[in-house]
């Protein structure tokens, strides 16, 4: 790949992951808002951990339990990633290592009830959506599990876009670091805005004319 | 006894129709007080396929006993006495549920959960097919996999399951996902629906799904001995489990098919005289 071209492939990934970032976000703010919930997360599962991530937090505790990490195959969450069934859990009584441990623990604010969602994109299971704490006068109902599906669909594909984004950005800066250095200068000329955005072109331009002399 | 009678019956030669008499007189009209009455599953087999059972929880009382698989590192499947209970709560949250139903059944904990998420296809078709050898009379699996590399050999365990005379019960997807093993028409798939009353369900006319029973707002055992209310087809599938528990336990000689049968026609909307 030449680097003019991996500059522009660069910059293309790097605004995406910002883009899919964002979708993630907004998904959890709406689903929150949607459900009058006190919380809403997006996990996404690390393969080459095997681990569920925070990938995106909506309400109580949200800046404590951004990048977290937990086992892929236990509590709530792991269940559900696993065996790719939604399900809703209130009133939880008694235990204090229910499936809302990893978010008690981190943030000293223990829900009481949550509903999960796998997020499915194609064959894989690539991370779960929930909506933690409703009301409690509300009754669950099989219309708004579906409602939390169409959520799901959507939360997967930028779940998946943004993982592919990340594996294309490790693949460049793998392949070269001076270059990745350069893409990652190129993506950040790329979301400037006039002025400013006119004169980091103009020092690339010069930077190349000094180069290619 | 002769040797040809240990054979499969690949065929019927002439003059020989009453060798199929069945075990069971089946009445004219088949009613929920013929099929199970006052059944409470006794003599009847579960394996609740699982993330594990909590051992002593009050909602489940004693089980029979508890295994996890385990998956090695080339994928070899390893079947070990389970010490570690219920990683999640569901599979106690199944338990409890069944045991509501069937209170004298027996019920067994496989779990195939906690091995990690890579390894949890490999898991779960692992044991399955351990759950099968071991001649369990109804399996309840709430889960699936989406991984199609997996669907060739379910299907071979469902089937297998089918003619050795082991029910699966298999929790339905509400989602528009491919996914294994409800789809496969050897299994009993389940859904949710939204009534109260957990002996009611429905036959459904335009599979994949086949049943729906009570799957919302379900008061279910959960960990530490506690309670939960939970919705999901996960929680209606050992509603169906429970049935056929009951319905065994009243006429153990059922095949799946013919129990399959029974509950089409002793469904809340099949059987309106009830």
């Amino acid at each position: 790949m030449t680097s003019d071209l991996r500059a522009a492939v660069a910059a293309g990934v790097m605004a995406s992951e910002n883009a899919h970032r964002a979708l993630l976000q907004s998904t959890v703010e709406v689903a929150r808002g949607i459900f009058s919930a006190q919380a809403a997360t997006i996990f996404l599962y690390d393969d080459e951990t095997d681990e569920l991530v925070f990938e995106a937090v909506s309400g109580l505790g949200a800046q404590a339990l951004l990048g977290n990490r937990i086992p892929s195959s236990t509590g709530i969450a792991g269940w559900v990633l696993v065996t790719r069934q939604p399900l809703v859990l209130e009133d939880v009584s008694h235990d204090p290592r229910w499936g809302g441990q990893e978010i008690a623990e981190r943030t000293g604010y223990t829900p009481k009830g949550l509903m999960a969602v796998p997020l499915i994109n194609e064959e894989d299971s690539v991370g779960v959506l929930q909506v933690l704490d409703r009301p409690q006068e509300s009754r669950f109902s099989l219309a708004e599990m579906e409602l939390l599906g169409l959520f799901a669909n959507q939360a997967a594909i930028a779940l998946d876009l943004l993982r592919k984004a990340r594996r294309a950005r490790a693949v460049l800066e793998d392949s070269d670091a001076q270059i990745g250095a350069l893409a990652r200068l190129a993506g950040e000329v790329e979301r400037l805005e006039g002025s400013k955005r006119q004169a980091g072109l103009d020092l690339i331009r010069s930077l190349e004319a000094l180069l290619t002399r | 006894m002769s040797s040809a009678e240990h054979l499969p019956a690949w065929s019927l030669p002439a003059g020989s129709a009453e060798s199929l008499e069945l075990p069971t007189e089946w009445p004219g009209r088949v009613t929920r007080e013929w099929a199970w009455g006052d059944s409470t599953g006794k003599g009847v087999k579960v394996c609740i396929l699982d993330s594990g059972i909590e051992l002593g929880h009050p909602m489940v009382g004693e089980i029979d006993g508890a295994v996890a698989v385990e998956v090695g590192p080339g994928d070899e499947i390893r079947v070990v006495e389970d010490a570690e209970g219920d990683l999640c709560g569901h599979g106690t949250a199944c338990a409890g549920i069944v045991r509501s139903i069937a209170p004298d059944c027996s019920i067994f904990s496989v779990r195939v959960l906690g091995a990690g998420f890579t390894g949890s296809g490999t898991a779960l078709l692992g044991g399955l097919r351990w759950a099968v050898e071991q001649g369990f009379h109804v399996i309840n699996m709430s889960l699936s996999t989406t991984k199609s590399q997996f669907a060739g050999m379910l299907h071979e365990a469902a089937d297998a399951a089918y003619f050795r005379r082991t029910v699966l019960v298999a929790s339905a997807h509400n989602m528009p996902v491919e996914s294994y093993p409800w789809r496969f028409s050897s299994v009993i798939s389940v859904g949710s629906h939204e009534e109260p009353d957990p002996l009611t369900y429905y036959y459904n006319p335009k599979p994949p799904v086949e049943f729906f029973a009570r799957g919302v707002d379900v008061e279910v055992a959960w960990l530490a001995g506690g309670s939960a209310r939970s919705t999901g087809n996960s929680f209606a599938t050992p509603h169906m489990t429970g049935i056929c528990a009951l319905v065994l336990g009243m006429h153990p000689e059922l095949t799946p098919f013919q129990l399959k049968s029974t509950l089409y026609l002793t469904a809340s909307n099949v059987d309106t005289d009830d």
